[in-house]
């Protein structure tokens, strides 16, 4: 494992931003697709190699996964004892991270060869995903809070770019800044907690950082317990507040709004960043500061409450949905509300770490099965030109490799075994029975919702009514078939890895304390969700199997939770109430009308007295010699009663 | 002759030579050949500056000189740079050259407009390097009277209430500088009776405290006019959008930085204890100009407005960078004046571009600019971008500097300025991609854009040197900050001296 290729891993997506973001439209245009899938491909084997030696060869020490540090140096000084730092590091789940970010980027560079072809801005296109890409490797291995802070932003203007790709659409430009900005309002609580956090330890480096705000007799610890805001330490309010960060990229409630809209992007990207890895980032930080949230139990129990809540919000949601993107960012939503409140139901160290380890197996799998969902789904938008469940059906025949994949990746995201998701989902049902039950109900509950609308979603796509799709393709000289060989061979590898990455040993090389972890799948614990699972998809059977009246009928019969369901809940209205009537009209307008009016009104009031007070005398300066004459002797006079007065 | 004069000469001699020059093709290549004389010069100022740093020279200010003026009044030409002065000659001097490039096209009376621009620039380069009171207020107005011509004959819109207004209100806060630097000048004391305009000597010998008190406020509202100091701040959008692109540029980026650098070096500096004394009042009117500022900004429907206000927010974060009175948050007001001076140039310049290909400004009627014309609409949402603080490029960097700095006051009340102040670029998001979303993405809304012309050679050249201004601030700012660091720190020691009463 050196260290020049673990600098080289970001550093080639950004060379090929900058090449084809320079030169891609005039002169690389043709091989735009070529240049960034290869330098990805480059980076992906590099990530893989770095992992093989971290893992298997250099990593441990005693038994003990360590934290390295390759390439630091200070890159911006703000005080003696405060600087970010620019580095990389590297530990278990930065590891872990860099094979998912460069793999699931590889597959979607490789997908969107057949994808994209014939766009005009093919080489913007790629470009972006470069941009992203090192973004978001920039993001997973930084060393520092300013530095992850920093990549998080970066992420967040590659995701608005590529979300309004199609910048004609104003659709799509409305979700890339809906999103940009709803994000942006969960980092300003991000960028509060690194102030609190970062002058509480008086350090910004993660590694310091960490180590003084978990050792208990440092007084770091103690003077940031102490002191409190509102009957609440600060370092609560500091990891809240980083929380309030994480939330916002994750999509968990309330800042999930954001997620569904930026479907509006070309799906490949939906696939990398809106499902395997951008929007993990909110997870991955807080696993990132793990150590110090396991200090903090109500920071800990705002993670679980929140991801708890997302996650059987959105799995309800998703029920009602009928744009399929829609369905696939509720889920991602929902799983990685599994995430979070894995990560807090988990305290530090061995076995009560365990949710930590789920969180991050969950994450592994997740990336795997759910940008496999959006490929696939990519696949038949492209095929049927709608994403809209009710112009599918029957499609099973005509995209054969498309319908074997989804539906391994259906069965995964449903938690069946042997499939990849069942694996981590048990860790994380586990985890929650023993440390919450409450959550531990909800989240099977959940489990058995997302069986159901996974394979509503799959039975509506492949399955339902035998449209006219597979005979009409032929006829319609726009249609690309179940696309090109580009389109087929991701799903094909990504199908592979949503079968097998439950098998990937996570727990003995990423823990909370970095000692292995002994686990088990107890059969007895796994009957009820896999019956759950099972129950949630013979009820999608049932009702989407064939083209039937029975989901309208149940539909109506739940009545206003339908509609309230089917409209999201409100949220976006909520949203547009919140921008467009409090802050453009009760604060913007009033803002612009005083400053206008009194604050100007008042400059030009004292123009225009200085306007009508030259107006009263300029009549002195008339120019009228007999006038002047007239005041010389006046004066004359006056001075001449003064002095008589004076000296008389 | 010192060789900082040379930053005043170079300008001086090619607004000369351009008004003998015959042909407008002359007069566009004198003026840009002397202002990139005059940044290759800076660049070498640059290296010599290092050079003496490197070679152990702890003298305050470098390259002092200075000779007799008017002797019975102590008043002298005296200039020399330091690290604060030397980042901002480096700005002056890409914002002058860029803005020579995108005013190529000016058609009527060229030589006057480029003759005027030359001696704004002047203006600027001398008020930077001047270290003696009467002369800095001496290159102050000599920056602002080419303002009223520039809007008032090149401008746009109600340009002559604009021009009106802008020099007015200038003129105001320059009669409260000249007020405070007589005063200043009237409570020095050179030992002997005498009196000094010597910016030195005078912080070296302190003012006494309830002279400082009186003096400082002049000064600083003085100063604050030409920064927007929220209620003074109103000239800034009418002027804004009159001015013709280039006057913009400058203004934006040149004349309100003169303000900001005005508090610092003459208002704070030597007074340190009455900018102890109101920094609680600069942090409020700092807020309010950054908050309002930014609310005021969503309200606005023409893309010069929209800058113009956002300006306003933006130079907030000097003036708070100031109020703040610690170290940190005094390097990120210096940055910020070097960022949001090349930044805004860029973003004004792009607008400007635009504007001379659509005729319009209005954000509703724009759209879809980033088809037909790309490179301009790139070049203005690399500018937005860096208005709202994106990571990598310069607003990030000054603002996280003031930010941190802000922080390390703990009290409620500066807590709560900083996080108002942090929750300020929220809403700058929000109105640069309304804009951006709008004019610049979108479909387009008129067929006449579809023939537009994208960007000419000079017009390119001036943005990317921008944007390259830009990257450097923020990808390495380490180079900026190891600059004005060591500078920062000897005006905080005055602070601190001033506190400690000894």
């Amino acid at each position: 494992m050196s260290s020049l290729n673990i600098v080289l891993i970001p550093l080639l997506p950004l060379a090929v931003f900058l090449l084809l973001g320079l030169f891609g439209r005039k002169y690389l245009s043709k091989f735009a697709g070529v240049i960034a899938t290869f330098s990805v491909a480059v980076a992906a084997f590099l990530s893989l190699s770095t992992a093989y030696s971290y893992f298997f060869i250099t990593g441990k020490t005693e038994g003990v996964y360590q934290k390295l540090e390759v390439m630091k140096f200070t890159w911006l000084q703000f005080a003696p004892n405060i600087s970010i730092d620019m580095g990389m590091l590297i530990d278990p789940i930065s590891v872990m991270m860099l094979v998912v970010v460069t793999f699931v980027s590889l597959m979607v560079h490789v997908f969107s060869l057949g994808y994209m072809k014939g766009e005009a801005r093919y080489a913007t296109y790629y470009a972006y995903l470069g941009l992203f890409t090192f973004s978001m490797l920039g993001l997973v291995l930084s060393t520092n809070i300013f530095q992850i802070y920093m990549f998080w932003e970066l992420v967040g203007v590659s995701s608005f770019l590529l979300i309004g790709y199609y910048f004609e659409k104003p659709s799509a430009v409305a979700a890339s800044k809906k999103a940009f900005i709803v994000t942006r309002f969960a980092d300003l609580g991000f960028l509060i907690g690194i102030l609190i956090l970062g002058f509480n330890a008086e350090t910004l480096d993660f590694g310091t950082l960490i180590q003084r705000l978990t050792d208990p007799t440092s007084t770091y610890l103690q003077g940031s317990v102490a002191s409190s805001f509102l009957g609440i330490s600060s370092l609560t309010w500091g990891l809240v507040m980083v929380f309030l960060g994480g939330a916002g990229k994750s999509a968990m409630f309330p800042f999930h709004i954001w997620l569904p809209d930026a479907m509006e992007g070309p799906t490949p990207v939906s696939a990398l960043i809106h499902a395997a890895t951008m929007v993990v980032a909110g997870v991955y930080l807080v696993a990132r500061l793990f150590p110090v949230f396991s200090f903090d139990v109500a920071a800990l129990d705002v993670v679980t409450y929140v991801g708890a809540f997302s996650a059987i919000l959105a799995a309800v949601i998703a029920c009602t949905q009928t744009d399929i993107k829609r369905v696939l960012a509720y889920s991602t939503m929902s799983q990685i509300g599994y995430m979070m409140f894995s990560l807090g139901v988990s305290r530090y160290g061995g076995e009560h770490g365990l949710g930590y380890m789920a969180s991050m197996f969950h994450l592994f799998t997740h990336a795997f099965f759910k940008s496999l969902l959006f490929l696939g789904a990519g696949a038949v938008i492209h095929m049927v030109h709608s994403n809209e469940m009710s112009d599918m059906g029957g499609l099973r025949k005509s995209m054969p490799i498309t319908h074997i994949t989804f539906l391994i990746a259906c069965l995964a995201i449903a938690g069946v075994p042997p499939f990849a998701g069942f694996f981590s989902k048990e860790e994380i049902l586990l985890a929650a029975f023993h440390s919450n039950k409450l959550i531990y109900v909800l989240a099977l509950f959940t489990s058995g919702l997302t069986a159901f609308y996974m394979f509503r979603l799959y039975f509506s796509i492949f399955w339902s009514k035998e449209t006219q799709h597979t005979t009409d393709a032929h006829h319609d000289e726009h249609d690309h078939g179940e696309g090109t060989l580009s389109m087929k061979i991701p799903l094909i590898i990504l199908g592979i890895c949503a079968i097998s990455s439950g098998f990937v040993p996570i727990a003995s090389w990423i823990t909370s304390d970095g000692l292995p972890l002994e686990t088990h799948i107890d059969m007895a614990f796994s009957v009820a969700p896999v019956a759950l699972g099972l129950g949630g998809i013979l009820l999608a059977l049932f009702l989407y199997k064939k083209a039937n009246p029975r989901p309208d009928t149940i539909a109506t019969s739940m009545g206003g939770f339908y509609r309230a369901a089917h409209r999201k809940f409100y949220m976006d209205e909520l949203y547009l109430f919140i921008t467009k009537k409090i802050i453009i009209k009760l604060v913007g307008r009033p803002a612009a009308w005083i400053d206008k009016n009194i604050v100007d009104g008042f400059m030009n009031f004292i123009a225009a007295v200085t306007a009508l007070f030259s107006e009263l005398i300029k009549g002195l300066q008339s120019g009228k010699l007999q006038q002047y004459a007239a005041y010389y002797f006046a004066g004359v006079l006056c001075f001449v009663l003064l002095f008589i007065y004076l000296w008389h | 002759m010192s060789n900082l004069t040379i930053l005043i000469l170079i300008p001086l001699i090619t607004a000369l030579t351009v008004l003998f020059a015959k042909t407008t093709a002359q007069i566009r290549w004198i003026s840009l050949i002397g202002s990139v004389i005059q940044l290759a010069v800076a660049a070498l100022l640059m290296k010599a500056y290092y050079a003496e740093r490197a070679a152990g020279n702890t003298a305050q200010m470098l390259f002092e000189y200075r000779c007799n003026w008017f002797t019975p009044l102590n008043i002298e030409y005296y200039v020399g740079i330091d690290g604060i002065s030397l980042v901002m000659i480096m700005m002056t001097a890409f914002v002058v050259v860029a803005g020579i490039l995108i005013s190529w096209k000016v058609e009527t009376l060229t030589k006057e407009f480029f003759f005027l621009l030359l001696m704004l620039s002047m203006g600027a380069y001398g008020f930077f390097i001047s270290l003696d009171l009467f002369t800095l207020f001496f290159f102050l107005e000599v920056a602002v009277i080419p303002k009223f011509l520039l809007i008032g004959i090149w401008g746009s819109g109600k340009k002559e209430y604009s021009a009106m207004k802008l020099a007015l209100m200038l003129m105001g806060g320059s009669a409260l500088v000249m007020v405070g630097i007589l005063a200043t000048y009237f409570n020095s004391d050179t030992g002997n009776g005498a009196h000094t305009f010597d910016l030195l000597k005078i912080a070296a010998q302190q003012i006494p405290y309830n002279a400082q008190l009186f003096i400082f406020p002049l000064l600083f509202v003085g100063f604050g006019v030409f920064t927007a100091l929220f209620p003074f701040h109103t000239w800034v959008p009418d002027g804004h959008s009159s001015a013709p692109t280039a006057g913009s540029m400058f203004l934006a980026g040149i004349s309100m930085k003169l303000g900001g650098y005005g508090c610092l070096r003459v208002a704070t500096y030597l007074m340190p204890q009455a900018a102890e004394h109101y920094s609680g009042i600069i942090v409020l009117l700092a807020t309010i100009a950054i908050v309002y500022g930014a609310f005021a900004t969503l309200m606005q429907k023409d893309l010069k407005y929209i800058n113009a206000y956002s300006s306003v927010s933006h130079c907030g974060f000097i003036l708070l960078g100031i109020g703040m009175m610690t170290k940190t948050a005094l390097i990120g007001a210096v940055m910020q004046m070097v960022s949001h001076g090349v930044m805004t140039a860029l973003f004004f310049g792009a607008i400007g571009m635009i504007y001379e290909r659509t005729h319009t400004r209005e954000v509703e009627k724009l759209g879809g600019l980033l088809k037909t014309i790309p490179f301009l609409a790139t070049i203005y949402i690399i500018s937005g971008l860096c208005s709202l603080g994106l990571p990598g490029l310069s607003g990030f960097v000054s603002e996280m500097t003031i930010f941190m700095g802000a922080w390390q006051r703990p009290d409620a009340y500066h807590r709560i300025a900083t996080i108002l102040s942090c929750a300020s670029i929220v809403v700058t998001a929000v109105y640069i991609l309304r804009a951006a979303g709008k004019a610049m993405m979108g479909p387009i809304t008129n067929e006449h854009y579809l023939h537009l012309e994208d960007a000419t050679w000079n017009e390119k050249i001036a943005s990317v040197v921008l944007t390259l201004g830009i990257l450097a601030i923020g990808i390495a700012p380490f180079w900026l900050i190891n600059l004005i660091e060591p500078d920062t720190q000897l005006i905080m020691n005055g602070i601190a001296r001033g506190i400690t009463g000894n």
